[in-house]
């Protein structure tokens, strides 16, 4: 990871979203899909955390030499600020961030799920998907036509896409979870990635261990420092061996993991008060088969 | 005139003022590249207990006006882990290490520090004591001075290395409680730790941290921090404070040391900024250039207060 001081080449709406475009070559040279990127707020202020924000692209190479994309909902007083912001501000970005999506090396059918602006690092993951020869089906979801993240690229990097909203006003009316069987069966697709709210990933998790689909998901958790220091944003995920579960940090062990090894019922539940492994363990869960 | 960082505190010697405080640097073997550990004056441990402790659920932060309230819940590796995977980390680095002790008893205190104290590296020991008494019914250790002081004395008397309570600043007579530290075998006083906190999403009618009571860090703690290290340093003048509380500048630290602390310690400040100690520790030397001032204990408790003899 990297500490630069990036200058923004370009900010813009981008349907409900805001996007900010960065100049950061040793940040954009390293990152790969699912990772992300802090950015610190300005000194002075009553909010003082850094936001994290997930990569929507990265060009490596061009006459700006290295730059990188995110995408955002403002709506508190960081993403407020940042929405403000114009080209040629200079913004203090950590990245790249937390481990990525893995490739599958043998499996080759691929379907991406996403809410919202959870397209985001997921259409930068079906472009690196499909550059190294694998199949790219979508679902995509949001609540309404402006929440659908760039529905046309969405088109363009996929064999089949699926748009659905919660009011109908593209696609079809639903969620992704709805249109979830049909794609699989469609697609015959053999590997699932996701980002969406915590509740439909839950639901995905859930379908694929049924179905025995090996998934990754990116997943959310209130993260104060985002560098692996406070240990705020911690998902409880079952040991390799299933002899008991850790509390890792999303920042860094995450924001992917393998869904059938986290523990949604603790990480989703309402005690506070983490409880203890069974005696008789968790069951083990195979490595990702890539 | 020569200017120097260098701070000893009654035989304890850092290379500058600043420390990272607890809680705020992974856990020692993961701490990240960004962070220049050999440039740190010290660093609190997280702190420790005797077993592995999971921590609490999620969510355990929320941003709030000038501060950070967060509640993990002690995670932490273990003290035995500690010392095999950890500490080798931060002694390559040669960064003096004070070892936050912490515990649910008296007993696993008392295991923790007799673990803690002989390893090579760790310089003082950090009693913190707003964990919950698990053998008083699980109020904070802090809620009652027999308890502050049965367990900061058994950790002192256990241990040779200068020994540092950690209060928060709503005991009800802070210096009294500071001074029974002191005579139960406290070397110094760490002030102050996260005072309690809540904040509340309305929307969901839910406190925005899975335990609703989290601590409240950063620069809304600052006031009470500075006024905590005033009152108690006016007091002993002669017993080591360390300050923390919302130190995010080298004016921070300046502040605390006029105040009385005779070092300091940064924690959400750290959070935003990994560089943030050492560069707070420039602007502490800056601001001793500036004033022709030789060290940093120069400035120790210098704060102009009206009617007192200058």
């Amino acid at each position: 990871m990297r500490r630069v001081r990036a200058e923004v080449l370009n900010a813009r709406r981008l349907g409900a979203y805001h996007s900010i475009t960065l100049v950061a070559p040793e940040v954009a040279e390293r990152v790969r899909p699912g990772q992300f990127v802090s950015v610190a707020m300005p000194e002075g202020r009553a909010f003082l955390l850094r936001r994290h924000f997930s990569i929507h692209q990265s060009s490596r190479r061009g006459g700006w030499g290295g730059t990188l994309e995110f995408v955002f909902d403002p709506k508190g007083p960081g993403t407020g600020w940042l929405a403000e912001v114009k080209a040629h501000q200079f913004l203090d970005v950590i990245g790249p961030l937390g481990k990525a999506f893995a490739y599958p090396t043998k499996l080759n059918a691929c379907l991406l799920v996403s809410e919202g602006h959870g397209s985001a690092p997921v259409y930068f993951l079906a472009q690196e998907l499909r550059a190294r020869g694998k199949r790219v089906d979508m679902v995509v979801g949001a609540e309404d036509l402006e929440h659908v993240f760039k529905p046309i690229e969405g088109k363009r990097l996929s064999q089949t896409i699926a748009i659905m909203t919660a009011d109908g006003s593209l696609g079809e009316r639903g969620s992704v979870l709805d249109a979830l069987p049909l794609a699989v069966e469609a697609t015959g697709a053999q590997v699932i990635y996701a980002a969406a709210r915590r509740s439909t990933l839950r639901a995905i998790a859930e379908f694929c261990m049924e179905r025995q689909i090996p998934a990754q998901m990116a997943v959310e958790e209130h993260m104060a420092c985002g560098i692996g220091l406070c240990f705020t944003c911690t998902v409880p995920v079952i040991r390799k061996d299933g002899s008991g579960y850790d509390n890792l940090r999303a920042c860094t062990d995450g924001p992917v993991f393998n869904p059938a090894r986290i523990l949604w019922d603790r990480w989703m539940g309402d005690e506070p008060k983490m409880t203890p492994t069974p005696p008789e363990g968790f069951p083990a869960v195979r490595s990702w088969p890539g | 005139m020569k200017h120097s960082l260098a701070v000893e505190l009654n035989g304890l010697r850092f290379a500058h003022p600043v420390l990272s405080a607890s809680g705020c640097l992974a856990t020692g073997h993961d701490v990240p590249g960004l962070v220049d550990l050999h440039k740190l004056g010290g660093v609190v441990s997280r702190s420790l207990t005797l077993a592995p402790s999971k921590g609490a659920s999620t969510p355990r932060s929320a941003e709030t006006p000038s501060g950070l309230l967060s509640a993990v819940g002690m995670q932490n590796p273990g003290v035995e882990a500690f010392v095999e995977q950890d500490l080798p980390r931060l002694q390559k680095a040669g960064v003096p290490v004070i070892g936050s002790v912490a515990g649910s008893g008296l007993e696993e205190f008392i295991r923790v520090a007799s673990m803690l104290h002989r390893q090579p590296g760790v310089v003082a020991l950090e009693v913190y004591l707003s964990s919950p008494d698990l053998e008083r019914g699980g109020a904070p250790i802090y809620a009652r001075l027999d308890r502050i002081l049965e367990i900061v004395g058994a950790v002192a008397r256990l241990s040779s290395l200068p020994v540092f309570a950690k209060l928060p600043p709503l005991v009800p007579d802070l210096v009294e409680t500071a001074r029974a530290c002191v005579r139960a075998g406290a070397f110094g006083l760490t002030l102050v730790d996260a005072m309690p906190g809540l904040a509340v999403d309305a929307a969901r009618l839910r406190p925005k941290t899975a335990i609703p009571v989290a601590g409240l860090s950063g620069p809304a703690l600052k006031p009470l921090a500075l006024a905590a290290v005033y009152q108690v340093a006016r007091a002993m003048p002669d017993v080591p404070v360390m300050g923390v509380g919302g130190i995010f500048s080298g004016t921070d630290a300046v502040e605390f040391l006029l105040a009385g602390a005779w070092a300091v310690q940064v924690g959400t400040a750290l959070l935003v900024n990994p560089a943030a100690p050492v560069e707070i520790a420039r602007g502490v030397l800056e601001y001793l250039r500036e004033k022709g001032i030789a060290s940093p204990a120069d400035l120790r408790g210098r704060l102009r207060v009206r009617g007192e003899p200058g």
